[in-house]
């Protein structure tokens, strides 16, 4: 088992516990991390595959490194986006929960329910 | 080329001069978009070759292209049109009031329509796997701040929820195009395409990748998020993200599926797939039946027209099996995805002028919205009528298209699927059209009156919808003009 190989099934055990992570715990603090996670071990895989993929020689392929790295702002940003939508779910009910079944909200035209 | 840049262009010179200027960017940028999205529809339909766009010279594999072919440019079309609608629509909306400098919803509502569409575009013209990638991204970081913009708790944590099953969607997309690149050394998708052979890497790719996609288009059982998402969000921006947004992972979602794994799906994979739109069918017009509120009705009659749009994957990858032409299929599903559009961001829109007339959107109580909103109920109604699948309208020619290659391939019970679908549909679109028809309480009056353009904006987006079975006299086939890949292949 050479370099590359270990990390790309390291890379694969890292995509099913961010999975696993992500779609069990009901908290969404816990499913970003999760998220965070699984695109780790995607960019480690990718990193893996440069690695793999790299002319005789050369430390590595450069393409997927240029891709990775926009891959890693982009989850960046995105995490960012939770994290501040997080907080604003936060400062407004002071408890922060992703009940699947919300009920639909009630408008105060609405009249109570007989 | 243009058509994305000058989406995002407004929408940063927007962001400059913000305030009310924002609004007056957004509407020229939109007649802009609309030119340049009808001139490249003419320079296809001239040259009859897929228009193709190399970024900075540097060819593929090493360097990036942008291909606009048949199937981009009716989409591009498309989009262009429903957002045109859109913004005159949500002018009455989210104009800025005078006297104020900057209001949040308003500024907000205006760039993000403007990203939205830029994002939009770049997802149907680009021609590799990444920059797709990084589109989706982008149309997700768009569509997400839409939903919550109103800022109600209730809206964010909707915006939330959307947000962390899109991103779970894009990581299993980005996934999928590793195991690609590891595999087949590149991500143009014609390089890939002639690459790509049936081994466990292309299925793993396939499969993780569909996955993500159907997590983003809100596809049964992974469409939880969508109902709470599109009613919680104001009339203007369901609009977009029910009609536009969920076409473009949808578009992704196609062009993976006919253009770069074509030599490696199988019928029981596509028969899974519509196996899942079926259950959506069913499932979102049995519930949103259920519903009591305008908004979320709408938004459950979406999840089920979703399912109509997975429905062409067993019946275009059925004849392509045969060894027939798969146009037909595909001709229906584009309609299927065309209609919808049009309709469902007609439907959100009258909704929207339905909650201002009435000041709330309880389906029980719409008595007298006909008197006070006639256009407005004529559009509600000829949007139904294209959902359900009458004459003649787009979605009747969908169904059509879709039915035939149905008998013609000898799945019939895809046919069955739709005609159950478009029965259900039928019932909850006149439970709402009867109710409004019923005349108001004496001496009732509308909350506020509806400008006039507003409505008529509506009834035009309707009316696209409506008529759209007059497509079936476009005299070539634009959605096959550029498809590269062969569509006589027999599976091993």
């Amino acid at each position: 088992m050479n370099g590359p190989t270990l990390f790309g099934l390291c890379a694969a055990a890292l995509v099913g516990f961010g999975l696993y992570g992500l779609i069990v715990n009901p908290q969404p603090l816990r499913k970003i991390i999760g998220f965070n996670i699984i695109g780790s071990g995607v960019f480690l895989l990718f990193g893996a595959i440069a690695r793999r993929g790299a002319a005789v020689g050369m430390g590595g392929d450069p393409v997927p490194q240029a891709l990775l790295i926009t891959g890693i702002v982009v989850a960046f940003s995105a995490t960012a986006l939770a994290v501040a939508l997080l907080l604003r779910l936060f400062d407004e009910g002071g408890l922060v929960t992703l009940a699947s079944e919300a009920p639909p909200t009630k408008t105060t035209a609405d009249p109570p329910d007989a | 080329m243009l058509a994305i840049l000058v989406p995002f262009a407004g929408m940063l010179i927007g962001f400059v001069f913000g305030g009310g200027n924002a609004q007056r960017v957004a509407l020229a940028t939109l007649a802009a978009g609309l030119a340049i999205a009808i001139a490249i529809a003419n320079a296809l339909a001239q040259s009859g070759k897929a228009v193709v766009y190399i970024l900075g010279g540097w060819m593929p594999p090493l360097g990036v292209a942008l291909r606009a072919d048949g199937l981009s440019v009716v989409m591009l079309l498309t989009v262009a049109v429903v957002i045109c609608g859109i913004g005159v629509y949500a002018r009455a909306d989210f104009g800025t009031p005078s006297g104020v400098k900057e209001a949040r919803a308003p500024l907000i509502f205006w760039l993000l329509l403007l990203a939205v569409w830029g994002s939009l575009n770049l997802v149907f013209v680009s021609g590799d796997l990444f920059t797709l990638y990084v589109a989706l991204e982008l149309l997700t970081f768009a569509a997400v701040p839409l939903v919550s913009l109103d800022g109600r708790t209730e809206t964010v944590r909707s915006a939330l929820r959307y947000l962390l099953y899109a991103l779970l969607g894009s990581v299993l997309y980005l996934l999928g195009a590793v195991l690609l690149y590891g595999a087949y050394g590149t991500l143009d998708i014609p390089l890939l395409a002639a690459r790509v052979r049936p081994e466990p890497a292309a299925w793993a790719a396939l499969a993780l990748m569909i996955a993500g996609l159907l997590a983003k288009t809100a596809l049964f059982p992974l469409h939880l998020w969508l109902p709470p998402a599109h009613a919680g969000a104001p009339a203007a921006a369901s609009a977009v993200l029910s009609g536009l947004v969920i076409k473009g992972s949808w578009f992704l979602a196609m062009r993976l599926w006919f253009d770069v794994f074509a030599d490696v799906v199988t019928l029981p994979a596509a028969q899974t797939l519509a196996a899942l739109g079926a259950a959506a069918i069913l499932v979102g017009n049995v519930v949103a039946l259920r519903q009591t509120r305008l908004k979320l009705l709408i938004a459950y009659s979406t999840v089920a027209q979703i399912g109509y749009l997975f429905l062409m994957f067993p019946l275009a990858t059925g004849l392509a099996t045969a060894g027939l032409d798969s146009a037909m299929a595909v001709n229906g599903g584009m309609l299927q995805a065309i209609s919808h559009a049009t309709a469902k961001a007609a439907m959100f829109m009258a909704a929207g002028l339905v909650y201002t007339t009435l000041g709330h959107d309880r389906v029980a109580d719409l008595r007298g919205v006909a008197s006070a909103l006639p256009m407005t109920v004529l559009a509600f109604a000829l949007a139904g009528a294209s959902l359900i699948g009458l004459p003649p309208s787009g979605g009747f020619l969908a169904k059509w298209l879709l039915i035939s290659v149905a008998i013609t391939t000898a799945q019939w019970w895809w046919a069955l699927v739709m005609l159950v679908g478009g029965l259900l549909t039928s019932v909850y679109v006149f439970i709402v059209v009867v109710r409004t028809l019923a005349p108001a309480h004496v001496g009732w009056n509308p909350k506020t009156t509806v400008p006039r353009y507003q409505q008529a904006a509506v009834l035009a987006l309707a009316l696209c919808s409506f008529l759209l079975g007059a497509a079936v006299l476009c005299p070539v086939d634009v959605t096959q003009i550029g498809r590269t890949v062969s569509r006589n292949t027999v599976l091993p």
